[in-house]
């Protein structure tokens, strides 16, 4: 009998600002951006000084998140850390390339070398707080962090583990952004907040942010949601992603009348929100939909903060009004939906459920 | 299982090599970099568009080295183990890269405004990039596919991961290992830690003077027992065990006495279920840097105390191939089982002072029934994968 998984805490730093726990998105920072950077915590209230000034913005936020997460869940340790990141320490990445160019292989420190691989982060924070536990950093484009969630939830289902951190992060890096802007991945110009999710051309408005989670077997009053189910896919064409919405849940029992919610990864980049328009037709078409990255940006991981949302919906009951597109009210909110993917590829789905 | 390292373009030319003690280290061709004179590398012969052509990419492909390198041995692998029809079974693939698409990022990092052209990289830019072409060149699609990315560790941990993923029933069939390629990025990255050897690197020796970075690609097929019965499959060896842990000490460096490494190992002995003195041999991670051999040494004392098995690092043959190691060293662990055969730790002359155990030295005949492998990394990962003859 596998065991049942429990979000219990959360942390998340976002464009929002989505760090206080006790707050779910009541006041809305409104943008007109290509590109947006996170609302920062104040980050020495939880590093001290020293040792911020040498993280990088990526390290800065998971380690922050991650504290935020385990000071809810009343915790100081865990068994395991699993982090996702899609494009890694990338300030640090850019910094040491370029060195290298412009500096014709001379002259380098190995500072920014060694902060660029992509398991800076969960080593920092298991150095943070001397866990000798579990540790895997997946990188895997959109679905870095539904894969970290997927290992989470196996490890605890199998009884491999009792507490599991996991989380998603990326960070802006200059370079990045420059050459995301010469393929159209990033909007050409500057658009509202309120105009995202109707936009009309390509790319979309980058951002970063870092969502992290304790996860365990225990059912008790602070529990978040249960999460039901995880999958993952490297390709689904929009045909066929109904189809694969509805095979997702009936391994679970469930069909479309279940879901009182979907949230939903649209971007506003007219190539590809038309995978989330399936959902405007047939079976789902009376389910409510919710969307968040008109508020925090796409990353690679912001799918996180997706799952940050959903967890929040169930556990206060409330939706907040910024992530619908019109005021609706749900009869029941106990079954939500996730479904994200990133430019047609890399598409996921999670099912949460009130705990 | 699929491989190509500097010391073969397939599974029977890195046998033949490991058999005849030819090792692959040379000075660097296929990069421009003005350390060439200073280090040594594991560099394989393909030219990129020889790789290109044997995988018949069209020319306007935006494949980067790890991608080519790892479709090539991917492709072996799934060959090797008779698969006919991916989509038979429930398949997945889990890659490790630590490189991914930084050959061409550092290539055309500057260039990418002015030209247009090379602008079809840009994509290949996060790490993910070379497992989704290596999922499409296998023909895997709407199925489980992820990279993971935990420095030298990696590939340990995919076959970790899709061992754990066939025991959930989460999967039939898993494709695992990992690819990378050579960069400017690596070479002087590790140039900046000054830990890459002059010379030939020399694994466990008292007088060793750093790692040779190299290039490989390596998968393994994983099956369950399901699948293996309803086929009537010969299986190679058996996933026996895994472990992994954090070092938690420094973000490069590893505890004096390997503490992640000993925890790593001893959980895989666990999941086992063997005891040490059940272990026949281990491939060592044995990079020839002062700190790992120290450190992996005594971890090894550590789990094995005075019934340390034979070991030996194979790395002086390939190189350090970073996240590809891992699944370099696991097809060399199965090599070992069926072959019963231990490989020498090549160019070791003087004895460490700090301990009293010697990596076998020359190729040793000896009926085989598992084989330890470790792999460790940046960032504290400690990883260790256990296979044997027996399920």
């Amino acid at each position: 009998m596998k065991k049942k998984v429990y979000i219990q805490s959360v942390g998340a730093i976002t464009a929002q600002k989505t760090f206080d726990n006790n707050e779910f998105l009541e006041e809305i920072q409104t943008y007109k951006e290509q590109v947006i950077p996170s609302v920062n915590p104040v980050y020495k209230d939880y590093i001290p000084p020293a040792a911020a000034r040498r993280m990088a913005k990526g390290i800065k936020m998971g380690v922050v998140a991650s504290k935020i997460a385990l000071e809810e869940a009343g915790l100081e340790n865990v068994d395991a850390i699993i982090t996702g990141t899609g494009m890694g320490c990338v300030r640090d990445s850019e910094k040491f390339v370029s060195a290298i160019i412009d500096n014709d292989e001379q002259y380098l420190t190995p500072t920014s070398f060694i902060q660029s691989t992509h398991n800076t982060v969960g080593g920092q924070i298991a150095l943070g707080m001397g866990c000798k536990g579990y540790n895997f950093t997946y990188v895997h484009s959109s679905t870095s962090f539904e894969s970290a969630l997927l290992d989470a939830k196996m490890q605890l289902e199998l009884d491999e583990a009792n507490t599991i951190l996991v989380g998603g992060v990326d960070e802006l890096g200059e370079h990045t952004i420059l050459i995301h802007k010469l393929i159209d991945h990033i909007k050409a110009t500057p658009i509202a907040t309120e105009d995202v999710l109707t936009s009309t051309t390509k790319g979309s408005v980058f951002s970063e942010g870092a969502s992290f989670f304790v996860l365990n077997n225990n059912l008790n009053d602070s529990c978040y949601a249960e999460v039901s189910a995880v999958e993952i896919m490297n390709t689904l064409s929009k045909e066929h992603v109904l189809k694969a919405a509805k095979d997702f849940l009936a391994k679970e029992g469930k069909v479309a009348s279940d879901i009182d919610a979907l949230v939903l990864g649209n971007n506003g980049d007219v190539d590809f929100d038309s995978y989330y328009d399936v959902f405007a037709e047939g079976d789902f078409s009376e389910v409510l939909k919710v969307h968040y990255k008109h508020l925090v940006g796409e990353y690679n991981t912001v799918s996180s903060f997706g799952l940050w949302l959903g967890a929040k919906m169930l556990k206060t009951g409330t939706i907040p009004d910024a992530v619908v597109a019109a005021p609706t009210s749900v009869s029941k909110l106990s079954t939500i939906l996730l479904y994200n993917q990133y430019r047609g590829e890399n598409h996921s789905f999670v099912l949460l459920q009130q705990c | 299982m699929g491989i190509i390292s500097a010391i073969g373009n397939n599974v029977a030319e890195n046998y033949h090599s490991l058999i005849q003690g030819n090792k692959g280290i040379s000075r660097v061709e296929k990069i421009d970099t003005n350390h060439r004179d200073q280090i040594m590398v594991g560099e394989i012969d393909y030219t990129n568009e020889q790789l290109e052509s044997i995988l018949a990419l069209s020319s306007d492909n935006n494949y980067s080295r790890s991608a080519l390198l790892g479709a090539v041995a991917a492709l072996e692998a799934v060959k090797d183990a008779g698969i006919t029809d991916i989509a038979s079974h429930k398949t997945g693939l889990i890659s490790a890269t630590s490189v991914g698409g930084m050959d061409m990022t550092e290539k055309y990092y500057y260039k990418y405004a002015e030209q247009p052209e090379v602008q079809k990289y840009i994509d290949g830019h996060h790490a993910g990039d070379s497992t989704q072409k290596i999922a499409e060149q296998l023909g895997i699609d709407q199925s489980l596919v992820t990279t993971i990315s935990t420095a030298c560790s990696s590939a340990a941990n995919s076959i970790m991961l899709g061992a754990r993923l066939i025991k959930s029933g989460q999967l039939d069939r898993v494709v695992v290992g990992g690819t990378d390629c050579l960069s400017k990025f690596t070479i002087n990255g590790f140039k900046t830690l000054m830990i890459l050897s002059d010379t030939y690197s020399t694994p466990f020796d008292e007088e060793r003077k750093g790692l040779n970075l190299g290039e490989a690609a390596a998968f393994l097929v994983l099956e369950s027992d399901a699948v293996v019965q309803a086929e009537g499959k010969k299986v190679l060896a058996y996933v026996k065990g895994y472990g992994n842990a954090n070092d938690a000490y420094h973000q490069t460096a590893s505890s004096e006495n390997g503490d992640g490494a000993t925890l790593a190992m001893e959980k895989a002995l666990q999941v086992a279920q063997l005891k040490p003195t059940e272990i026949d041999y281990i491939n060592a991670h044995g990079t020839a840097t002062e700190n790992n051999d120290l450190s992996e040494g005594r971890a090894i004392m550590r789990v094995f105390g005075d019934n340390v098995p034979d070991f030996s690092s194979t790395k002086a043959y390939t190189g350090h191939t970073l996240a590809a190691a891992g699944a370099i060293e696991a097809v060399y662990a199965v090599f070992a089982l069926q072959h019963n055969v231990i490989f020498p730790n090549l160019n070791f002359k003087t004895q460490m002072k700090e301990f009293s155990i010697t990596p076998q030295l020359t190729l040793k005949e000896k009926e085989l029934e598992t084989v330890l492998s470790n792999s460790l990394g940046f960032g504290g990962n400690c990883s260790t994968v256990i296979f044997s003859k027996q399920s």
